[in-house]
């Protein structure tokens, strides 16, 4: 089975017919459907049922599907979850998860859902999204939390609201947090996913801010308009040079192991086990965006 | 072998230059006429004769509306309306149908209200639809014998130099067109030319569109036109994602087609994402150091700025879509005004088209053996133009369909167009939002896309994912009354459009 | 199902389709106005007959103004109408959630 990638996660908002309606045209990895802050208080109810119906019927083209629920503080999240949950078809994605049992108790609802729909217990998968302090501190156990969830994803907009200051270009003040997200991520081996950019007007700044959470280590960004697509996609894909060097090493480790020899070098240099990982990594994803067949036709010819 | 020639003996008496009454003759012998009538008597116009406007002013002329008018008063009768296109702008010929005044159109195209009326079976007789290309070559072969040619012009100097715009009377850029393309032809071949203008400037009105010589009768008016609906500043690049989605992988075809070489020439049809093309396509260009030869056609902003940054060597332009590129064409040393004959008459070899290797065209409806309709609506009733689809279709060696799968409800990619304008045999890829086709008979096209991992699907699969959310809409209803016929560039009928049954 | 009051879901954008439901005292009756009444008005009722059925709603005024909203679309828009048109205990029938 080839890996699943996240680097790009569209925001739908769930009352929007003809985006919910098209959203499976764009080139992302996953789809996130919201019923939380882009849905006003009185359509909460009009857009569950649109979500219900177009996640039922309309094919996707196997992009990961995601919902974000309302809160589950008034009850709302959890219509949310007894509409969407026996589809069988969607992740849920829990708005500001502060502590592990956010997940739990969102865990359990799920799971009472699926025994009563005779669903696989467990099938469906979930996401956090961290947007306070108390989140952010809390990330380890929170990512921990549960075998159900893929990914921990940074809501920066209420979160720096929180920490009483704005968000600025260099991302400063997001610093602590992300690295946060990320180690907690990694701890627990899954996704972390960046918030949102907002002003689409700066498609530079949007550029240096994905090409930093690369350099941090996240699998991927939210976005909220598909015009931001291609530049994830590149930054986040594997240069040709990359790739190549890639399949050197792992070709030569392994023509190496057949012959015996533990350690090889490359070029006059080492060639440890971190090197042949990331080299797997790089292949790996090299065969998800289908730039590794690409690659291996020119050399063919 | 030329003829022999006898010579009379050569009298000075006979040189008019250097006498008295000459001079004053010169000064006063322009072509002004006091008023449209006296322009319209004088060139002895008769019931039944066939009168000829362009549409290089869009949904904001007046000309049309201005001439019909008068013409209706003066009691004119039958007579045939050969215009480059019709716009929304031109409803009231619904009244002069009603009153006799025309009782057959023939036109690129109909929008709007009086588009809506023949629909619905207004005249009896139908209109008849042509390309620009097939247009400049009925009148060039004398299908359309132009009696009298109603030319609105931006500028035009009182022997009839006339333009679209003027490089010095800047009041005469008020009402700006930039190119004259489509009235060049009508000016050459008609009987009489008749300019109506709002700004008489001094000879010689140079560079002009229009040269004198052509030129019968000038009528000053007060307006020709409402700039708002002539052009907007610049044909503002789409920001709807869908478009932009369709048009990066338009791009993406491009770019693999085997065609994307330095010194290709390049046209970008109208509508969103055809436009939005040339932005995807400049990375491309300036990575690999390549330069386009020309672009060709409706000249937009987008095209414009990429001749600016020294992208695009050459711009030649039938009509300029939008302020930027009237401009440009006012302004540029390598933007050319061309006619509608240079730019695509099947009976000129040379014709643009055919020097073309890529052009991207919008559609109202594809169907699956790539068939197009850009003229009647999922409702069968008129609202579009052919314009230059088919000529540019079959003139590039890479003719790109962009279209969405659905608008709204409406599938776009059908078992079979409403209406059939370019034949799917001119067709070679048909890019949509749910993935893309290319021609079966292409095969050199489909082995390249293959070699560049593009993936391609079949139009019939394409059809199939539009009904899956559709749902199959229900057949239109139609009289057997047929109220356009529809034809070819070669001058062939290619289909026809039925009335409208309500 | 009984409708019990008035209530209206869905909007005038493309795409979408805006429901008005109200009780009737003869029966179900429908007022479409479509964007693509040619090509798909009969479709249309018939989804929305279909659907009322599925709710056992035999007294309402269904009024429609569509954009050309997909079949999910109209399912989803009067699914909400009806939602917020039932009593509370209807609400909690499963046939919403079909």
């Amino acid at each position: 089975m080839s890996i699943r990638l996240r680097r790009t996660m569209l925001f739908v908002p769930g009352n929007n017919t003809s985006m919910v309606v098209n959203a499976g045209i764009y080139p992302v990895d996953s789809l996130m459907f919201d019923l939380e802050d882009s849905v006003a208080l009185d359509q909460k109810e009009n857009a569950r049922f649109v979500l219900h119906e177009a996640l039922r019927t309309i094919n996707y083209q196997g992009k990961e599907l995601i919902v974000r629920i309302n809160s589950l503080s008034d009850g709302m999240g959890q219509m949310d979850l007894d509409y969407l949950i026996p589809l069988g078809k969607v992740a849920i994605r829990l708005p500001k998860t502060d502590s592990a049992q956010d997940v739990i108790d969102c865990e359990e609802y799920i799971a009472n859902i699926e025994k009563k729909y005779n669903m696989e217990v467990g099938s469906t998968k979930m996401m956090a999204a961290i947007e306070s302090a108390n989140g952010v501190l809390n990330a380890y156990s929170i990512a921990h939390a549960s075998k159900r969830l893929i990914g921990i994803a940074l809501g920066a907009e209420d979160l720096v609201t929180d920490l009483h200051t704005k968000r600025s270009p260099s991302g400063l003040e997001l610093n602590f947090s992300r690295s946060m997200i990320l180690m907690a991520a990694r701890s627990a081996g899954i996704s972390a996913i960046d918030t949102v950019y907002s002003n689409l007007n700066n498609m530079e700044g949007f550029k240096a801010e994905v090409e930093m959470i690369k350099l941090l280590g996240f699998d991927g960004k939210s976005i909220i308009n598909p015009r931001q697509i291609q530049i994830i996609n590149d930054v986040f894909s594997p240069t040709e040079k990359e790739i190549l060097d890639a399949f050197e090493i792992v070709s030569t480790m392994e023509k190496a192991k057949k012959i015996g020899i533990g350690v090889i070098s490359l070029h006059g240099k080492m060639v440890d086990k971190p090197i042949i990982e990331r080299a797997k990594k790089v292949l790996e994803i090299a065969t998800v965006t289908g730039q590794l067949a690409r690659i291996e036709d020119n050399y063919n010819e | 072998m030329n003829k022999k020639q006898t010579f009379k003996a050569f009298n000075p008496e006979n040189i008019e230059t250097k006498n008295e009454a000459y001079i004053t003759h010169r000064v006063e012998n322009n072509k002004i006429v006091e008023s449209l009538e006296e322009a319209i008597k004088a060139t002895g116009l008769k019931d039944g004769m066939t009168i000829s406007f362009h549409h290089h002013f869009r949904n904001g002329d007046h000309t049309v509306n201005l001439v019909l008018d008068t013409l209706n008063k003066m009691g004119y009768k039958d007579l045939y309306l050969a215009s480059s296109s019709l716009n929304v702008c031109h409803e009231p010929i619904i009244s002069h149908i009603k009153s006799g005044l025309i009782t057959q159109i023939d036109t690129s195209g109909l929008r709007g209200p009086l588009a809506d009326a023949i629909s619905h079976g207004i005249m009896d007789k139908p209109v008849i639809f042509r390309s620009h290309g097939g247009r400049a070559a009925a009148i060039e072969s004398g299908v359309i014998v132009i009696d009298v040619a109603f030319l609105g012009v931006p500028s035009c100097d009182p022997l009839g130099n006339a333009n679209g715009y003027s490089r010095d009377d800047e009041r005469a850029n008020d009402v700006i067109c930039g190119s004259l393309g489509y009235a060049k032809s009508d000016a050459e071949y008609a009987k009489n030319t008749i300019i109506l203008s709002n700004h008489i400037v001094p000879y010689p009105n140079t560079p002009f569109g229009i040269p004198e010589s052509q030129v019968d009768y000038i009528v000053e008016v007060d307006d020709i036109g409402d700039p708002s609906g002539i052009m907007s500043g610049a044909t503002r690049f789409t920001t709807n994602p869908k478009e932009l989605l369709i048009a990066e992988k338009a791009a993406t075809v491009i770019i693999n087609s085997g065609f994307f070489i330095n010194g290709f020439s390049i046209q970008f049809g109208s509508g969103g994402a055809s436009l939005a093309v040339a932005q995807f396509l400049k990375p491309a260009m300036i990575e690999r150091k390549y330069k386009a030869r020309f672009a060709l056609g409706g000249i937009s902003a987008s095209v414009v700025e990429l001749h600016e940054e020294g992208l695009i060597e050459k711009l030649l332009d039938v009509q300029s879509f939008d302020l930027k590129a009237a401009n440009s064409l006012k302004n540029n040393r390598f933007h050319q005004q061309i006619s509608a004959s240079y730019y695509a008459s099947p009976l000129n070899l040379g014709a643009a088209v055919n020097q073309l290797d890529i052009v991207v065209l919008s559609a109202l409806e594809v169907d699956i053996n790539f068939n197009v309709n850009v003229l009647t609506g999922a409702d069968g009733i008129i609202r579009g133009a052919i314009g230059g689809h088919q000529d540019t279709a079959a003139g590039a060696r890479l003719a790109v369909v962009v279209v969405p799968l659905l608008r709204g409800r409406i599938p776009c990619v059908v078992d079979k167009v409403n209406t059939l304008v370019t034949p799917g045999k001119s067709v070679d890829v048909v890019v949509t939002d749910y993935g893309i086709a290319v021609n079966p008979a292409r095969k050199k096209i489909i082995k390249i896309m293959e070699e560049n991992h593009i993936k391609i699907m079949d139009l019939k699969e394409l059809y199939n994912i539009a009904v899956t959310m559709t749902g199959i809409p229900k057949a239109i209803a139609y009289t057997d009354k047929v109220v356009g016929n529809v034809t070819y560039r070669d001058g062939t009928l290619i289909d026809k459009i039925y009335q409208v049954k309500d | 199902m009984e409708v019990t009051k008035q209530s209206v879901s869905g909007t005038l954008e493309s795409s979408d389709i805006m429901i008005t439901i109200e009780k009737s005292t003869i029966g179900n009756q429908i007022e479409l106005n479509s964007t693509v009444e040619k090509q798909f008005g009969d479709s249309i009722r018939k989804t929305i007959n279909t659907t009322l059925r599925e709710f056992e709603i035999n007294n309402a005024k269904v009024g429609a103004i569509d954009k050309g909203a997909l079949d999910c679309i109209i399912i989803a828009r009067l699914k909400a109408a009806i939602y917020h048109s039932v009593s509370d205990e209807d609400k909690q029938s499963e046939v919403f959630k079909a």
